[in-house]
C-alpha cells in the first residue's frame, strides 16, 4: 500500500511541476523513487507498468564492474521482448553508481553500465534508433544510506520508457 | 568594477600623508611583487610547523562621515583575511595599550610591542558619492618601521569588501613573500533537497563566503563550474537537454550556451586551457570516455586519447604543455600526463588506492588530486613527476581540490555519511595545517577558485 501512496504523491508533484517531458518517471527523468507513476496495470502485459513492475525495469551492479549478472541478462533478454513488442515506445537506459567514488569518475562508470544494457537489448534486436542512454554518476542515488545494503541497490541501469515512435 | 591603486608618499618632516597618484587602474595580480623586508617579520609558508604571527588591526580612520561605517569593517575583514590563513593570529583590540587616533601621527612602537604585535596595520577611510578610499600602513613593530610603502585602493562604494581584500592580500604578500589569494572568487554548486532528489545551481561568491550570487536555477541538474583564465566565464556540466553537456556561462550577464552538442553523446567534466582559448573535456560515446579538446568558440575538436578504459578529469599545466588526467587503463584509477596535443601518457601515481580529479597547481610545481583507499577519502598533493606524495585531509569522502589563486592553499567538497548526509566546502594548506569550513548558506560542493580579480 506504500507504493501506491507514494504513487499519488508523485501524481500530484508532476501536475504540480508541469513537466515538459514526455517521460514515462519522475521529472528528473529517474525512476529512482521506487514509486514512480507509470501507466497502465503491472497485470497488463502491454503496459509499462507492466515493464517496469512485472518484468522489472533495472539490473544491478557489483563494486566498479559494468557487466551484467547472469541474472541481469536473464531480465534484459524479457526487457528485449517486451520492447520488440511494444513498438510505440521508446526508451532512456539511464546509468548510475554509488557514492563510493569521485564525480567524474562515477559519471564515466554509469556510462558504461547504461551503455552494457543498450547493447544487450540492440543484440536482442531492438533497434538501436530506441534506445539511447544517458549518465548520472553518483548524482540520483535510489536509497541514501551509506553501506553497502543501500550502494547496492544504487548501482544500476533503468530502462525508463518514453511515449512515441523513434524519431532517428 | 574596478579597483584602482596608488601609492602614498609619506612626508616625513610633517607628519602628514600626501596621497600622489602613481599609476591608476592598476590591478594587484599585475604588480610585480612587493619588496619583503629581510628583517623577522616575515613567515615562511612552507616550514613544517608555524607559530602564528601576532598582528593588531585598530579599526581603521573615518576621515569623513559617509566613511564611518566602512572604517571598522574594512579593518575586520582584513583581520579575517589573516587570521583565517593559520598563518597570522590577531591580538584583540581589548589588548590595545594605545589605539590610532591618526592614520597621519607616528606608530607608537612602544605599546604595539609590550602586548607582543609583531605586524601592524593601519588605515583610513574616506567616502564621497558613490566611491570609497582606503589609506593603509604596514609596521614591522619589532624593527620599529614602515614595511613597504602606504599604499591607498579607491573604488565604488559597493566593492568595499574587494578592497580590504586588497589590503588584506598586500600585506600578506609583504610578510609572507608570496602573492595573496584574498580578492577571489569561488564558484560552486549550492545544494538542496535530500540525497535522492537533490536540487542543484550553480553559485557564485567571494573567496570567504561573502556576496553569494546564483548563476542558474535549479531546474538542471550542474556539476562541476570552472573558472576561465581571466575568472569571467565558467566552464560546466548541465543536464539541461537531458543528457549532460558542456555548457559556457559568462558571469557578468549569466549568458549561457552549450558548447557543442553531439546526438548521443554525453560532454563532461570541462577545463580552460591557461591562455582561455581552449576546453579540454571528457566525452563519452558508447560507453567509453576518452578526453578531448575544442576551441571555447565550439569548434575544432580533437581527441586527445582512444582507449577503452575511462579517461577523464582532465587539467592543463600552467604553461599549457601538458595535461594531468586520470584513467582506470591498469585497471584501476590513477593519474597520468601527456602532452597537450595528446600523445603518450606516462603514470605517475603508484601508491595504494585509486587516484583520481587531478589539478595542475597555479604555480606548476604540484598536482592536487582526490585519494581513496581503504574506505577512507583523502585530499593530497604530489610533485608533478609523482613524487613526494602528501595526503592532507582523510574523511568518509572528500573530493574535488581545487587551488587558490597562489598555490598555497586548496578548496574542496566533504561529504559527510548516511541518509541525511551533505556536502560542505573546506579549505586547508598545502602542509596539511588549518583545515576549515568555508561558510556557505546550504550544502555546497564542487569549488571552483578563480584566479585573482582585476
Amino acid at each position: 500500500m506504500k507504493r501506491f501512496a507514494m504513487a499519488t504523491l508523485v501524481v500530484g508533484a508532476l501536475a504540480l511541476s508541469a513537466c515538459s517531458k514526455d517521460r514515462l518517471g519522475d521529472e528528473y527523468g529517474t525512476a529512482g523513487l521506487g514509486g514512480d507513476f507509470v501507466a497502465g496495470s503491472p497485470s497488463d502485459p502491454k503496459s509499462p507498468a507492466y515493464f517496469q513492475q512485472t518484468i522489472g525495469d533495472r539490473v544491478l551492479f557489483a563494486i566498479d564492474q559494468s557487466s551484467l549478472s547472469p541474472e541481469g541478462a536473464d531480465l534484459l533478454t524479457k526487457q528485449a521482448a517486451w520492447l520488440m513488442e511494444n513498438t510505440a515506445y521508446t526508451a532512456v537506459i539511464e546509468g548510475h553508481a554509488d557514492e563510493q567514488g569521485t564525480r567524474e569518475y562515477n559519471l564515466a562508470l554509469g556510462a558504461r553500465r547504461a551503455s552494457a544494457v543498450q547493447n544487450f537489448l540492440i543484440e536482442r534486436g531492438v533497434a538501436p534508433n530506441r534506445l539511447q542512454t544517458v549518465s548520472y554518476g553518483k548524482e540520483r542515488p535510489l536509497e541514501i544510506c551509506s553501506t553497502e545494503l543501500c550502494y547496492a541497490k544504487n548501482r544500476r541501469a533503468v530502462t525508463v520508457l518514453a511515449a512515441g515512435a523513434a524519431t532517428s | 568594477m574596478s579597483i584602482n591603486l596608488k601609492k602614498l608618499i609619506l612626508e616625513r618632516s610633517s607628519g602628514a600623508v600626501l596621497a600622489v597618484m602613481v599609476m591608476a587602474a592598476v590591478s594587484v595580480f599585475g604588480l610585480s611583487r612587493p619588496a619583503v623586508a629581510e628583517g623577522p617579520l616575515r613567515i615562511e609558508i612552507t616550514d613544517g610547523v608555524i607559530e602564528p604571527l601576532p598582528f593588531a588591526v585598530p579599526d581603521f580612520q573615518a576621515e569623513d562621515g559617509a566613511a564611518g561605517e566602512y572604517a571598522r569593517s574594512i579593518a575586520r575583514v582584513v583581520a579575517a583575511d589573516l587570521a583565517g590563513t593559520g598563518l597570522f593570529r590577531e591580538i584583540p583590540a581589548d589588548a590595545f595599550v594605545s589605539g590610532v587616533t591618526s592614520f597621519a601621527s607616528p606608530v607608537a612602537y612602544a605599546d604595539w610591542k609590550t602586548i607582543n604585535a609583531q605586524a601592524l596595520i593601519t588605515g583610513a577611510v574616506s567616502a564621497s558619492g558613490d566611491s570609497i578610499n582606503v589609506k593603509f600602513r604596514v609596521y614591522d613593530v619589532f624593527s620599529g618601521q614602515p614595511l613597504g610603502e602606504g599604499l591607498q585602493f579607491s573604488g565604488s562604494i559597493g566593492s568595499w569588501r574587494r578592497v580590504a581584500h586588497k589590503v588584506a592580500d598586500i600585506v600578506y604578500s609583504r610578510i609572507t613573500g608570496e602573492s595573496g589569494y584574498f580578492d577571489s572568487r569561488v564558484v560552486f554548486v549550492a545544494e538542496t533537497g535530500p540525497k535522492n532528489a537533490k536540487r542543484k545551481r550553480l553559485a557564485i561568491m567571494d573567496y570567504d563566503g561573502a556576496n553569494v550570487q546564483y548563476l542558474t536555477d535549479s531546474s538542471a541538474l550542474v556539476l562541476a563550474p570552472r573558472f576561465s583564465p581571466t575568472g569571467d566565464r565558467v566552464l560546466y556540466t548541465s543536464y539541461e537537454t537531458g543528457f549532460p553537456q558542456v555548457y559556457v556561462l559568462d558571469v557578468a550577464t549569466v549568458g549561457r550556451q552549450v558548447l557543442s552538442q553531439q546526438q548521443g553523446t554525453m560532454t563532461f567534466a570541462p577545463r580552460f586551457s591557461p591562455d582561455g582559448r581552449t576546453v579540454v573535456y571528457s566525452l563519452s560515446d558508447g560507453g567509453n570516455t576518452d578526453i578531448y579538446t575544442m576551441d571555447i568558440s565550439g569548434g575544432n575538436p580533437r581527441r586527445l586519447t582512444s582507449a577503452p578504459s575511462i579517461e577523464t578529469a582532465p587539467s592543463f599545466s600552467p604553461d599549457g604543455s601538458q595535461i594531468v588526467f586520470e584513467s582506470d587503463r591498469s585497471g584501476n584509477q590513477q593519474l597520468y600526463v601527456m602532452p597537450a596535443g595528446g600523445g603518450e601518457a606516462t603514470r605517475i601515481s603508484f601508491g595504494q588506492g585509486r587516484y583520481g580529479t587531478p589539478v595542475w597547481s597555479p604555480r606548476g610545481d604540484l598536482i592536487a588530486f582526490t585519494k581513496q583507499n581503504a574506505g577512507r577519502f583523502h585530499i593530497g598533493v604530489m610533485r608533478t613527476d609523482g613524487s613526494e606524495e602528501r595526503l592532507l585531509t582523510a574523511s568518509f569522502l572528500d573530493e574535488g581540490p581545487t587551488w587558490a589563486p597562489n598555490g598555497r592553499v586548496i578548496m574542496f567538497a566533504r561529504e559527510s555519511q548516511g541518509a541525511t548526509g551533505a556536502p560542505a566546502l573546506y579549505s586547508v594548506d598545502i602542509s596539511g595545517r588549518n583545515l576549515r569550513r568555508v561558510v556557505t548558506e546550504g550544502a555546497a560542493s564542487d569549488p571552483a577558485w578563480s584566479p585573482l580579480l582585476k
